[in-house]
């Protein structure tokens, strides 16, 4: 037992040495080397961090949807990580940052070394790079899971996952983010430092295109086509789950300035401004309009403000962000009230936090930026650049989104029976409650 | 013999069970219930859209007594249960036919 232990620790240290370069370990410290050094080591904490945002979204999905669907939602949030991390090693970090056209990489397939050697990015090595850029693509992906929630076959769901994280948003990182994509070159260049759009409003308008295409829950609407409220489980998990998003953010954007410097205190300092300016116009909205301020749509104020400044929170100034949160806030309460009313059925409202949000985030760079805003003097150039990203990035991904959903529909079936929906994706999909029998005692079992 | 059911407010189980303690009661069967009554529902909102909360979580607690000591129970009862605020609940008996301890076997009043 103890040999083969020791054998697995020589192949995984054999492995290491293959495919790690030591690039600075036999050299005299300089200024530079040390430099490089917590370049990488805070982009691995800040990937950690984003990576963790997947036990946030989670919680989210699962404690605003059903105890009969526990199970599935939390395994669709791990797989689609999982699927996500092989599929852009694969084809899509490629895609996303290999060499190639204004469109898309089309070099680099597998992370191949003779096309990311050393010093492709800078001071971060290429699996810093990637394991980093890897947690995004999980979260664009991840996203959708909420809105096609409780009604979503589990092996349709795990083709979207892979299909998302190698195709559809890479080529979104490559105009966006990679040094030949078109967005980046354009004569003002788009500015999307951290992915309102890039990650954000992909995952919003593929939840948009999913739940669409899908159909409301049995029994959201009544006769008359009025929503109804259908409860979540477990709004502790929703609200612990929004702590962790929160939490999660301060890699998500201060990490996207892919170094360690100074500047990733300011970005720290806009994200949580807007992120409270969020809860608090969220809080305001929905107290005003139902009466009470709704815990969970408070909870959906704090990522809607996290979302929105994502795109600018090294751009704007806290000012901006106080404001951008604000608004952000506001919206999201509209927008959840609006794609119930519509008969878009989003039992977590990604598309209005994630979407619209995104959309807005996107926008109040061209507004609010300190320089090119048009609210601080230099005109609307800046703005007209980040209409056109949006514009650009909605149409490609509700169209490839709309084409992949239907084609899963029309070939291996999008939505459970009638039957599993009723009684639980849990027990059908994956052959055992997510809360097991002692706890599903009295009157709320089978609810 | 009777059988006493009582519908009460959760948050009175304790003061009920003490008072029926202290009335001489032995044993009693308790559940988590829910129901309306004449008050109905309430109409709440989750997340911007209505939705009506028909039922409300009650209380249920069974106990069987001899026929002299019905009305001391159902007064203890009626004493500790009530808040003289809408949905307190109810109260009734069922005749037994027959009441059987399952240790001893022994039946009737002597079982209570």
């Amino acid at each position: 037992m103890r040999r083969k232990l020791l054998t697995g620790v020589g192949l995984v240290g054999a492995f290491t040495l293959l495919t790690a370069s030591p690039a600075f370990a036999q050299e005299e410290a300089t200024v530079e080397s040390v430099k490089a050094i917590l370049d990488n080591v805070w982009i691995l904490v800040a990937a950690t961090l984003v990576i963790f945002m997947q036990a946030g979204f989670a919680l989210v999905e699962a404690g605003l949807t059903r105890a009969k669907n526990v199970g599935n939602i939390m395994l669709k949030n791990l797989i689609d990580f999982c699927a996500g991390v092989l599929a852009f090693a694969a084809v899509g970090f490629a895609i996303a940052y290999g060499p190639g056209n204004d469109f898309m990489g089309t070099e680099g397939w597998f992370l191949s070394s003779s096309t990311f050697g050393d010093g492709f990015f800078g001071n971060l090595t290429t699996p810093t790079f990637f394991i980093f850029q890897v947690a995004f693509a999980a979260t664009a992906a991840t996203i959708v899971s909420g809105a096609m929630a409780e009604r979503t076959k589990f092996k349709s769901y795990l083709v979207y996952s892979f299909v998302i994280s190698a195709l559809i948003y890479p080529v979104v990182v490559h105009w966006i983010w990679s040094s030949g994509g078109w967005l980046l070159n354009m004569d003002t260049p788009f500015i999307d430092f951290a992915g309102s759009t890039a990650v954000h409003s992909v995952g919003g308008w593929a939840s948009l295109m999913g739940a669409l295409i899908l159909g409301p829950r049995i029994g959201k609407y009544d006769e008359n086509g009025k929503p109804r409220a259908i409860l979540g489980h477990s709004i502790p998990f929703a609200l612990v789950g929004v702590f962790i998003l929160l939490v999660g953010w301060f890699g998500f954007n201060p990490g996207s300035l892919l170094a360690a410097d100074v500047a990733i205190g300011a970005i720290a300092f806009t994200t949580v401004i807007a992120a409270a300016a969020g809860a608090i116009t969220a809080m305001a909205t929905i107290w005003i309009k139902s009466g009470k301020p709704d815990v969970a749509m408070v909870g959906n104020g704090v990522l809607a403000g996290l979302v929105g400044v994502t795109a600018g929170c090294y751009a704007m100034d806290g000012w901006g962000a106080l404001i951008t949160g604000a608004i952000a806030g506001v919206l999201v309460v509209f927008a959840v009230m609006f794609f119930d009313r519509i008969r878009i059925d989003d039992p977590v409202g990604a598309i209005s936090v994630h979407g619209i949000c995104g959309v807005w985030g996107t926008l109040a760079v061209g507004l609010f930026a300190t320089e090119g805003g048009l609210f601080y003097g230099d005109g609307a150039d800046q703005l007209v650049s980040q209409a056109i990203g949006v514009v650009a990035v909605a149409a490609w991904v509700l169209v490839t989104s709309g084409i992949l959903f239907l084609a899963i529909k029309s070939t291996i079936g999008l939505r459970v029976n009638p039957e599993e929906e009723i009684e639980g994706l849990d027990v059908h999909e994956h052959g055992s409650p997510g809360y097991g029998p002692d706890t599903l005692a009295g009157a709320s079992a089978g609810i | 013999m009777q059988l006493i059911t009582a519908i009460i407010k959760p948050h009175m189980l304790d003061d009920v069970k003490d008072a029926l303690r202290g009335a001489g009661v032995q044993g009693l069967t308790v559940s988590e219930v829910k129901g309306f009554g004449r008050q109905g529902g309430h109409t709440e909102t989750y997340r911007g859209a209505e939705y009506k909360i028909d039922f409300v979580p009650k209380v249920k607690i069974e106990v069987v007594v001899d026929d002299p000591a019905v009305d001391a129970v159902i007064t203890a009862i009626t004493e500790a249960a009530r808040t003289d605020k809408i949905g307190d609940g109810k109260i009734w008996t069922t005749t037994v036919g027959s009441l059987v301890r399952i240790r001893t076997g022994e039946m009737g009043a002597d079982a209570v």
